[in-house]
């Protein structure tokens, strides 16, 4: 009779936490168009003018900037998580479709239509690979093409993470020009020139199009056996989107064939020389060029603050509250059945080894981007600390106490509601804000994958060189994370119960 | 009344308790005693159902004692421990009443209840609302006899009450223990190490020493027959007995 209570109490509990988690997989929003950008300041770019432009048509258009890199924009694309996003023909061709081996372009559209994907024309300029350093050290060597750096096996390679394992990128064109160098480094592209600028590095790749070419006087060495091909930036959007919403996406498509390379040249080195930012480099271009005026509203600090803030706490809100409903029963379980146990804090302990940010992409193809994938690592991650801690605080429970409430003969269920939870509280709440503080932290994470919050500051302050602006998210984190921890040791004051707080002061 | 059937239970292959059959008798108080590590704790928890024994069987009221019962009978036993073993969340009157609200008293019952026991007992009726460990030793181990008694149990199970007492406090509650087993007329079972109190308290004295019954019966039969030498050994032990 007991047993069939606890198992029937047990059931009730994983429908609700199943319900809990399949309302969350499926809440749709409301259709939106999505546009989407890589985290590299030209594509944010493209993606802001394109959705200025859409939003010429629609209020229904919105950007999700800087979700990363292209694996996760592809994705996302086929998942139709996004619907729109700037892509260039040599990353297509090279490394998404890179087992198609796609020759020319009909074939490309071919196999793009196969995906339900369509390509614009090119809007207007080739933004290609380079290898770059500081000209006085290419005077000094006497280095002018890539073929040329074979003479100098010692030299220092800092490349970006993607170029370094794409198809088109530094493992090939090593072989293709028979490089000596291995000393090369992964960095990030914004990082890079800094790198270069103190002689931590002396060669990056670049793009063709980066501002800071010119203004760091670099020299840009020559593709002289033609290793890279062109990079010719495009659209890439659903087919179905010609059917929702064909009046947005011919305003979008208007884009074709009118931003040459100086104009994009100028637009990258004013947001990230001058500090404009990309909604307005937008809005110029798109008043400039179409005439069309977009109104736009710099957000105040207090607005952006707000609008992170909450981004923030809903992930973390989320994400802790239903680690909590998982986590002490799966505590109280594994300390009832010290098999189960094992298992539990095993399998828990292999998810808090996984790197975060390892967690987050590999959420993707599960539930796609933005708040989602994010919250739901969240919780793995918030698992264990609430675990271990429900599981310590049952088992510090001292024996004479324990035995003195087998022997009242009241059932198991009374027992944990009456006696052992409330003695163990002390240790669970602590288990609680542990991961309270971890998920604050780790949440910054989440606007990689376009989850938003105090995060997405951070990640455009790395981007553009601002300190400010990661200051403007790190400094609430931090803010949060203390608050939190303050709000749970006065929570420890109302929920641990009187007896317990009178026997640790006496 | 209990019986025990051929009780044996080892730990780690260490034999604890070997073949013990033995009877309580009912309205008496039975003292187990013995030295540290004979099994008399271990064999109180094996019918209380804290530990269970490799082989035997327990009877309480000729009705073996299995899974499916043992909440039955716990709830016709009173237990108290040591140290108490008092809930530390809980205020004395929770530590109390708890069984009973979980048997759906009414409050009423309850609380005249609680008041017969605390006259009982020799509990102020004040010191109810305070927290375990707000009180004394000797205040701790009334209460958690009055949590014993809450439903009058037909059988009282003590694991060295007095144990951790010291000796004023101990005197004072030896004697009121004695009058409340006397006034309640219930089959008592109480395990001491101290040979003065189980002279004190018992009806019926058993002598154990390494998980077997040594010597059992009234306190004189110890000191004029002893059944072997241990039990000379184990009264001398204890200073102001003499066999003499």
């Amino acid at each position: 009779m007991r047993k069939r209570q606890y198992t029937r109490y047990f059931s009730i509990y994983i429908l609700l936490v199943s319900f809990f988690w399949i309302s969350i997989i499926y809440s749709e929003e409301d259709r939106l168009i999505k546009i989407g950008s890589k985290k590299f300041t030209e594509s944010v770019i493209l993606g802001e003018i394109a959705t200025q432009m859409g939003k010429n048509i629609s209020e229904k258009v919105i950007h999700i900037k800087e979700l990363g890199g292209t694996r996760i924009l592809w994705n996302s694309l086929l998942r139709a998580d996004i619907d729109i996003y700037p892509e260039y023909t040599g990353t297509i061709i090279q490394e998404i479709l890179a087992e198609h081996h796609i020759q020319g372009e009909i074939e490309l559209e071919k196999t793009l239509k196969s995906f339900g994907i369509q390509m614009s024309k090119p809007l207007g300029f080739n933004n290609t690979y380079a290898l770059g350093m500081k000209r006085d050290l290419a005077e000094k060597l006497d280095l002018k093409n890539i073929s040329d750096l074979k003479r100098y096996p010692d030299l220092k390679f800092g490349l970006t993470n993607e170029f370094l394992d794409r198809g088109d990128g530094w493992p090939h064109l090593k072989k293709h020009y028979n490089l000596p160098q291995d000393n090369v480094r992964g960095l990030d592209h914004d990082l890079a020139y800094r790198g270069l600028e103190s002689d931590a590095i002396d060669i990056i790749d670049l793009y063709s199009t980066d501002a800071e070419i010119e203004y760091y006087d670099l020299k840009v060495l020559s593709d002289d056996q033609k290793f890279f091909t062109d990079y010719k930036a495009v659209l890439l959007y659903r087919s179905d989107l010609q059917k929702h919403n064909p009046r947005v996406l011919k305003n979008i498509l208007k884009l074709e064939d009118t931003i040459n390379e100086f104009i994009m040249i100028e637009m990258n080195g004013q947001v990230k020389l001058y500090g404009l930012s990309e909604k307005q480099v937008a809005g110029e271009f798109l008043k400039r060029y179409f005439n069309i005026v977009s109104p736009i509203q710099q957000d105040t600090f207090l607005k952006r603050l707000m609008s992170t803030t909450i981004d923030h706490l809903i992930l973390v809100l989320i994400s802790l509250t239903a680690a909590i409903l998982i986590s002490i029963p799966l505590g109280i379980l594994s300390f009832h059945h010290k098999k189960a146990g094992q298992i539990i804090l095993g399998i828990t302990g292999i998810f808090q080894t996984i790197p975060s940010l390892a967690l987050l992409v590999f959420m993707i193809p599960l539930l796609g981007i933005g708040a989602k994938p994010a919250i739901f690592a969240l919780f793995l991650y918030s698992l264990l600390p609430i675990i271990r801690n429900t599981y310590s605080g049952l088992s510090d429970i001292p024996n004479s106490i324990r035995e003195s409430s087998v022997v009242l003969g009241i059932s198991t269920i009374t027992r944990l509601r009456r006696i052992e939870i409330p003695l163990a509280t002390r240790s669970i709440l602590a288990g609680i804000k542990t991961s309270a503080v971890i998920n604050i932290g780790t949440a910054t994470l989440g606007a990689l994958i376009g989850a938003g919050g105090y995060g997405q500051p951070i990640l455009t302050g790395i981007r553009l060189d601002n300190t400010t602006l990661i200051l403007e998210g790190a400094i609430p984190a931090a803010c949060l994370a203390l608050i939190a921890q303050g709000l749970f040791d006065l929570l420890e004051l109302i929920i641990v119960p009187k007896g317990l707080r009178i026997g640790s002061e006496a | 009344m209990i019986r025990l059937s051929n009780i044996s239970k080892s730990f780690n292959h260490n034999l604890a308790l070997s073949e013990i059959t033995m009877e309580f008798p009912a309205s008496k108080t039975s003292v187990l005693i013995g030295p540290s590590g004979c099994g008399k704790s271990t064999l109180i928890k094996i019918i209380v159902g804290l530990i269970k024994p490799n082989r035997g069987k327990i009877y309480i009221d000729k009705i073996e004692v299995t899974s499916q019962n043992i909440q039955e009978f716990r709830r016709k036993i009173g237990y108290v421990i040591q140290e108490g073993g008092l809930f530390p969340h809980l205020t004395a009157k929770e530590n109390v009443t708890l069984l009973a609200s979980y048997c759906q008293w009414k409050e009423q019952n309850i609380n005249q209840r609680l008041e017969e026991l605390a006259d009982l007992t020799k509990i102020s009726f004040n010191l109810l609302s305070s927290y375990p460990a707000q009180l004394s030793g000797g205040q701790r181990q009334r209460i958690s006899l009055m949590r014993a008694l809450m439903l009058d149990p037909d059988l009282l199970l003590l694991d060295e009450p007095l144990g951790a007492l010291d000796p004023m406090i101990r005197y004072n509650l030896q004697t009121d223990l004695d009058g409340i087993f006397k006034k309640l007329n219930k089959t008592v079972l109480m395990v001491t190490h101290d040979l003065a109190e189980a002279k004190y308290f018992g009806d019926h004295i058993i002598l154990m020493n390494q998980g077997k019954v040594i010597q059992q019966g009234k306190f004189e039969h110890f000191l004029l027959n002893p059944a072997e030498e241990f039990v000379r050994e184990f009264i001398q032990a204890q200073r102001g007995f003499s066999t003499r």
